[in-house]
């Protein structure tokens, strides 16, 4: 954090070796041998060995157009596109004056063909930068009302940028626009080096910007952080709720009050995108939980929290609960405290675990959260608003759970029922997204984009398979996915077998090679073939091929479809 | 006012620091020929690194006016008395 673009270039001189490895190709019309060397060190800082071509200053076009370019040869996992506003300004100069007004109109044209050009020819995320804005004061404030103005048509652009983002998903918006709102014009941008070296930002906005960008990359790769954990005294409210009672903390419309309020807010609104909310408090609980029940200012209640830990144990062991019941990495979690000594004591137990360091004066919590971007993500659907009642519900299981004593008696009074399909335009967003959330049941951990999702849907060389569970307490929607390659020699190849860590021990594992298997033989295959991946994360299904009953055969799994017999489950097909 | 050896010395660390290969050996009539690693690159790290140690700005035309070491001394030194 905060580090310098010195700091960054002496990153490339480390060890990448261990790190996952990505492709980026960096097309730019201005020079970008400082923003190439930046991207590179900032992957160092988040476990990235991110390799990159860039490509010559102003060959954005060429490299696009003509296929035969290193564009096309390099096969990048992301290609990142940074036209800059200065251009995109001598552009508009250049442009016939009557012809001004449309703009924004033909350079959205230009640019959705560049990218749609890419993304027929390539399997890769397209990231491009929007404009930082530029006012050129030509027409001054007037500029508003003019609709040929560089500045109203520079934001027309960005805004329609946006707008073709939510239309095709594998091209994403890097909002340099917001970086300069943060730091402003005068230090993303410096002249005197822009004259005599063709780059467009300063040494100082590099690295945030660099950070940014990984992040981004980050998420596509499934780097996303799921969870928030909250302290509550002087986190969540002013004051302290033993001492000062409910009608003393500081929430609302008064002077402080309103630093809690709005973050409290903002908390509100993580948790409605699908972030997990959680409450880590020394307290005693019935204290803890008043002002979620009872406080009229109150933004967040007790149901938006899915795991409520108030008690005066040390709180690295309650946090370790909090994930044995969510059951999510230590790095998808994000710990608030004002405590330093309670941050400190989670950062030593949980080195992976983002602990923002809090600033003293809780009216500047939220700026700060903000700057950090801590909850950047590659998708987004409607499925990750349930995410707080799914976990909800998941505790109201453990304890029903609990009344049995055998597991099958138990699994069987669940009333589960899955929903199975080949990938269809409802699921494809949600078996994307799964694909790069789920790190610990992942048999060989490949990440999707919803464009790759689609293309695999529509294959003939592919069959597709999503199942969804439902029992009694309530439903989790689409948990698991499988995609099956057509292999000679009547072979189904499992390509990919993906599961959500919340359905568990419930005898999914079975049902679902039960349906493998069944369309297996339906379509004459003679075997099914299976591969596990190691990964820093996936050990859970080391033995997942060999508990199903596969032979291991030259690091593949095999399963022969004769003599085979269904496996035990308690789900049913709905 | 620090005088051209402390300057001098001071310009060492930096170059030091960004070049990062090693110590750096600059003279008055070093040019970037002599100095290994002193490319137009990392004179634009080093211009800002002098730019922000000695709390100064230069113009564009000063940038590429240096001829050698002693010329960059030269002129942190004119804005030193000017500001």
């Amino acid at each position: 954090m905060g580090m310098t673009f010195n700091e960054l270039k002496k990153n490339l001189k480390k060890d990448f070796s261990f790190f996952k490895q990505l492709k980026l190709v960096l097309l730019g019309d201005s020079a970008t041998q400082f923003l190439a060397q930046s991207i590179r060190g900032a992957g160092y800082e988040v476990r990235l060995d991110i390799r990159i071509f860039e490509a010559d200053f102003n060959q954005v076009e060429r490299q696009i157009f003509d296929f035969n370019s290193e564009l096309y040869s390099f096969q990048p996992n992301v290609t990142v596109i940074f036209e800059s506003g200065h251009i995109l300004l001598q552009k508009y100069f250049r442009q016939d004056e009557k012809l001004r007004a449309s703009f924004a109109d033909d350079q959205l044209y230009r640019i959705t063909d560049m990218v749609e050009v890419i993304q027929q020819h390539l399997k890769t995320n397209v990231v491009f930068f929007n404009y930082a804005e530029e006012d050129d004061k030509v027409f001054g404030n007037f500029a508003n009302k003019v609709e040929e103005s560089f500045i109203y048509q520079q934001r027309k652009l960005n805004y329609s940028l946006s707008e073709y983002a939510t239309r095709n998903s594998d091209f994403h918006i890097f909002d340099l626009s917001s970086v300069q709102n943060k730091i402003g014009r005068d230090l993303l941008f410096a002249p005197a080096i822009y004259v005599n070296s063709e780059m467009v930002l300063s040494l100082d906005a590099l690295p945030l910007i660099a950070r940014s960008l990984v992040q981004m990359i980050g998420a596509f790769e499934g780097k996303i952080r799921k969870c928030l954990i909250l302290d509550l005294d002087n986190t969540v409210w002013g004051g302290i709720i033993g001492d000062d009672g409910l009608e003393k903390i500081q929430i609302g419309n008064f002077g402080i009050g309103k630093a809690f309020t709005e973050l409290q807010c903002w908390i509100k609104k993580l948790q409605q995108r699908g972030i997990i909310i959680c409450v880590c408090s020394k307290n005693n609980e019935q204290a803890a939980m008043a002002p979620f029940e009872k406080h009229p200012d109150m933004v967040l209640r007790m149901n938006d929290i899915s795991v409520f830990v108030a008690n005066w144990d040390n709180k690295a062991d309650n946090i370790r609960q909090i994930k044995e019941i969510l059951n999510i990495g230590f790095d998808s979690m994000v710990f608030l405290d004002d405590n330093p000594m309670e941050r400190n004591l989670v950062r030593q137990y949980f080195p992976d675990i983002n602990v923002p360091e809090l600033p003293n004066d809780p009216a500047d919590y939220l700026d700060y959260l903000y700057s950090l971007n801590l909850f950047e993500t590659a998708s987004y659907s409607s499925e990750d608003a349930k995410r707080t009642a799914q976990y909800q519900k998941e505790s109201e299981r453990t304890k029903f759970k609990a009344s049995f004593v055998n597991e099958n008696d138990f699994l069987k009074n669940l009333d589960m029922f899955s929903d199975v399909q080949p990938f269809n335009e409802f699921s494809i967003p949600r078996v994307a997204q799964l694909s790069q959330r789920s790190n610990q049941f992942n048999l060989r951990t490949v990440r999707y984009t919803e464009g790759e999702v689609r293309r695999i849907a529509g294959s003939e060389n592919y069959a597709t398979l999503s199942f969804t569970l439902e029992d009694k307490y309530g439903d989790n929607g689409l948990i698991c996915a499988i995609i099956l390659e057509k292999h000679p020699q009547q072979e189904l190849f499992i390509e990919s077998w993906f599961m959500s860590c919340r359905v568990l021990k419930r005898s999914m594992e079975n049902f679902v090679l039960n349906m493998v298997v069944e369309y297996a033989i339906t379509n004459s295959y003679k075997t099914v073939v299976g591969e596990y991946i190691p990964t820093e994360k996936n050990a859970l299904v080391k033995d997942h091929y060999s508990n199903l009953g596969f032979v291991e055969d030259s690091g593949l799994w095999r399963l022969d479809m004769a003599n085979w017999k269904p496996l035990e489950c308690f789900i049913k097909q709905k | 006012m620090k005088d051209r050896i402390e300057i001098i010395g001071i310009l060492n660390e930096i170059f030091e620091d960004i070049i990062d290969e090693g110590p750096v050996y600059l003279l008055e009539n070093s040019t970037s020929k002599d100095i290994e690693g002193w490319d137009s690159l990392t004179n634009i790290q080093i211009v800002v690194g002098i730019e922000k140690h000695f709390n100064i700005r230069f113009t564009s035309e000063e940038i590429i006016s240096w001829n050698n070491v002693g010329e960059m001394i030269d002129c942190i030194l004119n804005k030193n008395t000017n500001q």
